[in-house]
């Protein structure tokens, strides 16, 4: 009985490793899909398609010229400085904010929560966003990055006030016995004893930030202020709309395989290498800052 | 301060100082809240106005009163029923595969013995929610080209087709895209809840079901399962509720001018009436047309959910 029990157990495991195995391929071979053709060459993409496991031909080709293109630079930097800043900015606002929320002797606290919660399920929409940004004469500038995200929303404040309630009670009182006012106790006291939602919450600001480009499609039309992100996006819009029309054209005909051009390929191969550069700081930061994600993930569940 | 503590009828932290110090550690926040939050709802009245772009904010509240001309417009809008059936359609079948799919992995993860191994599934399957819909959709449109992309290739060798197929720009494929690579890109994280509520679940249940002869599979179904009824009752909420918002980021970069039959939902429209053709009264019905929805369908599967199960969300 036990023997079968074991060998059952056996198969079972297997099974189960098969399975993950399986799941995991999947979820990560479209990111090694993009780098390896990065790095293939145009012509191997052009005459065989694309690479499926490793580059037809190694090439640093694209690579060189993305790296070389003064937008994608300057589309790099805005984007690097507009998360370094709202990440910090949202932060420290929106922590400040619960902060003075979670304690007891507020007053005046049904004020904020209605207010709070307003914010939360209501919305006015991007269009009263967009004649408010224009009232504001921040529309199509650099400011309309920072000065509408540097509250983080009143979600995270619910995050933040249950994690600052469970700081002990003890500790107020001693500091305040010794004088200390509220911001000594915010800044010395709660913020060292936050520091793992305040990292989970900051990298969730960090990537959204980074990741977002609707902030420029909507509210900006200059290309001086473009980011990585949207820039991404209209180079990825010009060459699917180029390759479909050229797609449903010769659709049928002949071998397909032949009909990418050599100069269509050479783009994908920089879009390609765009993407991958794009994708590249949050997928070398992901091995850090993964312990902090369930954290963050449970903080937020424990409002529920 | 200290000689205030002397006084009768103190109470610790309600002199004026101390609130001075809260409310203007506060301060910011609120301003913000009022300014992004609170003004940008006047906006919603465009709905009944008609407003043109020129008049400014001022015009937000100048502008002549237009009853519900902009709704009729929108309903009469026979490119409308298409939308709602886009946006549910994808919203609905979408929720429903990865809420499914989502338990079953959480299930299945719960199983792994080897801690290490559990951990390392976990950090892999995670990480594409980190990328953005930018780059993960480019890579899906590449992955699905017709000039080489490796779906038309593997299907060609195989024999399945003889004319590479352009799922990009096949409308009838669009939803099928959508609902399939967003699993792909959230299968990982959608169980980060689930897991948590299994880790939670009373481990002497387990030891009970042993002794009865229970196997794996069946202590998964009759134990595992119904211990986080609670958690999957309020995510089915919540994606009822969010129906009517469908993930922009994602549509937007796969959408194209061949697909829009079937891509064109209420978010993108909105997108498209509003900031590209300027009609501000029809997009700012639309949103409250969708709100209001989203209102109406929160409740009534929270309603439904505190009938059939006792447990909602409020």
């Amino acid at each position: 009985m036990n023997k079968i029990k074991s060998k059952r157990e056996k198969r079972f495991n297997l099974m189960l490793t098969v399975v993950m195995a399986i799941i995991m391929l999947i979820v990560v071979y479209p990111v090694w899909y993009s780098l390896i053709n990065s790095l293939n060459s145009a012509q191997s993409i052009a005459k065989n398609g694309y690479a499926m496991l490793l580059p037809g031909e190694f090439s640093l080709e694209s690579w060189g010229n993305v790296v070389k293109n003064p937008k994608i630079f300057k589309a790099f930097g805005i984007t690097l400085s507009r998360t370094v800043i709202v990440t910090f900015l949202q932060t420290v606002i929106t922590a400040m904010f619960a902060y003075g929320f979670s304690r007891n002797h507020l007053t005046g606290k049904k004020f904020y929560t209605v207010l709070g919660f307003v914010s939360m399920y209501l919305n006015g929409g991007v269009i009263a966003y967009f004649i408010l940004f224009n009232a504001m004469h921040i529309y199509n500038t650099y400011w309309v990055y920072i000065l509408p995200a540097l509250f983080g929303g009143f979600y995270n404040v619910i995050i933040f006030n249950t994690n600052f309630k469970s700081i002990p009670d003890s500790l107020f009182e001693s500091a305040k016995i010794d004088g200390a006012g509220e911001y000594t106790i915010f800044f010395k006291i709660v913020i060292p004893l936050s520091k793992p939602v305040i990292s989970a919450l900051g990298i969730f600001t960090a990537v959204a930030t980074w990741n977002d480009y609707t902030q420029t499609l909507y509210y900006t039309k200059s290309s001086e202020i473009q980011t990585l992100s949207y820039y991404m996006l209209s180079i990825t819009k010009a060459s699917a709309s180029a390759a479909q029309l050229g797609e449903t054209m010769s659709a049928g005909a002949a071998s397909v395989l032949t009909t990418v051009s050599n100069s269509a390929a050479n783009y994908k191969t920089i879009e390609l290498a765009c993407m991958v550069l794009s994708a590249l700081p949050l997928i070398i930061m992901y091995p850090f800052a993964q312990k902090f994600f369930e954290k963050g993930v449970m903080v937020g569940s424990v409002k529920g | 301060m200290k000689k205030d503590k002397r006084k009768k009828g103190f109470r610790l932290g309600y002199d004026v100082h101390t609130q001075m110090q809260l409310h203007s550690l506060m301060l910011p926040g609120t301003l913000l809240m009022l300014t992004f939050s609170i003004v940008p709802l006047f906006g919603l009245i465009l709905a009944f106005k008609n407003y043109s772009v020129i008049e400014g904010i001022k015009g937000v509240f100048t502008s002549p009163w237009y009853g519900f001309q902009n709704f009729k417009v929108i309903f009469g809008n026979f490119d409308f029923a298409r939308m709602l059936v886009n946006t549910l359609g994808i919203n609905l079948i979408g929720n429903v595969v990865n809420i499914f799919m989502a338990i079953l992995f959480a299930l299945l993860i719960n199983e792994i013995a080897n801690k290490k191994f559990k951990s390392f599934v976990q950090t892999v399957t995670y990480m594409p929610h980190f990328i953005s819909w930018v780059v993960f959709g480019g890579i899906v449109i590449t992955m699905l080209s017709a000039d080489g992309g490796i779906f038309n290739m593997l299907l060609l060798k195989l024999g399945i087709i003889k004319d590479p197929v352009v799922f990009m720009a096949q409308p009838q494929y669009f939803w099928a895209i959508a609902i399939l690579s967003n699993l792909v890109k959230e299968l990982g994280w959608s169980t980060i809840l689930y897991t948590a509520a299994i880790s939670g679940v009373d481990q002497e249940l387990y030891e009970a079901a042993d002794l009865d002869g229970a196997s794996r599979v069946q202590k998964m179904l009759h134990v595992t399962l119904p211990c986080i009824k609670g958690t999957i009752v309020i995510m089915v909420i919540f994606a009822v509720a969010g129906i009517m918002n469908n993930n922009f980021d994602q549509l937007y970069v796969l959408q194209n001018s061949f697909n829009l039959e079937r891509s064109e939902v209420i978010d993108t429209y909105i997108y498209k009436v509003g900031l590209q053709q300027l009609q501000f009264g029809m997009a700012a019905a639309v949103n409250i047309f969708k709100s209001v929805l989203a209102i109406i369908l929160l409740t009534t599967a929270n309603l439904v959910s505190n009938k059939l199960t006792d447990s909602g969300l409020f």
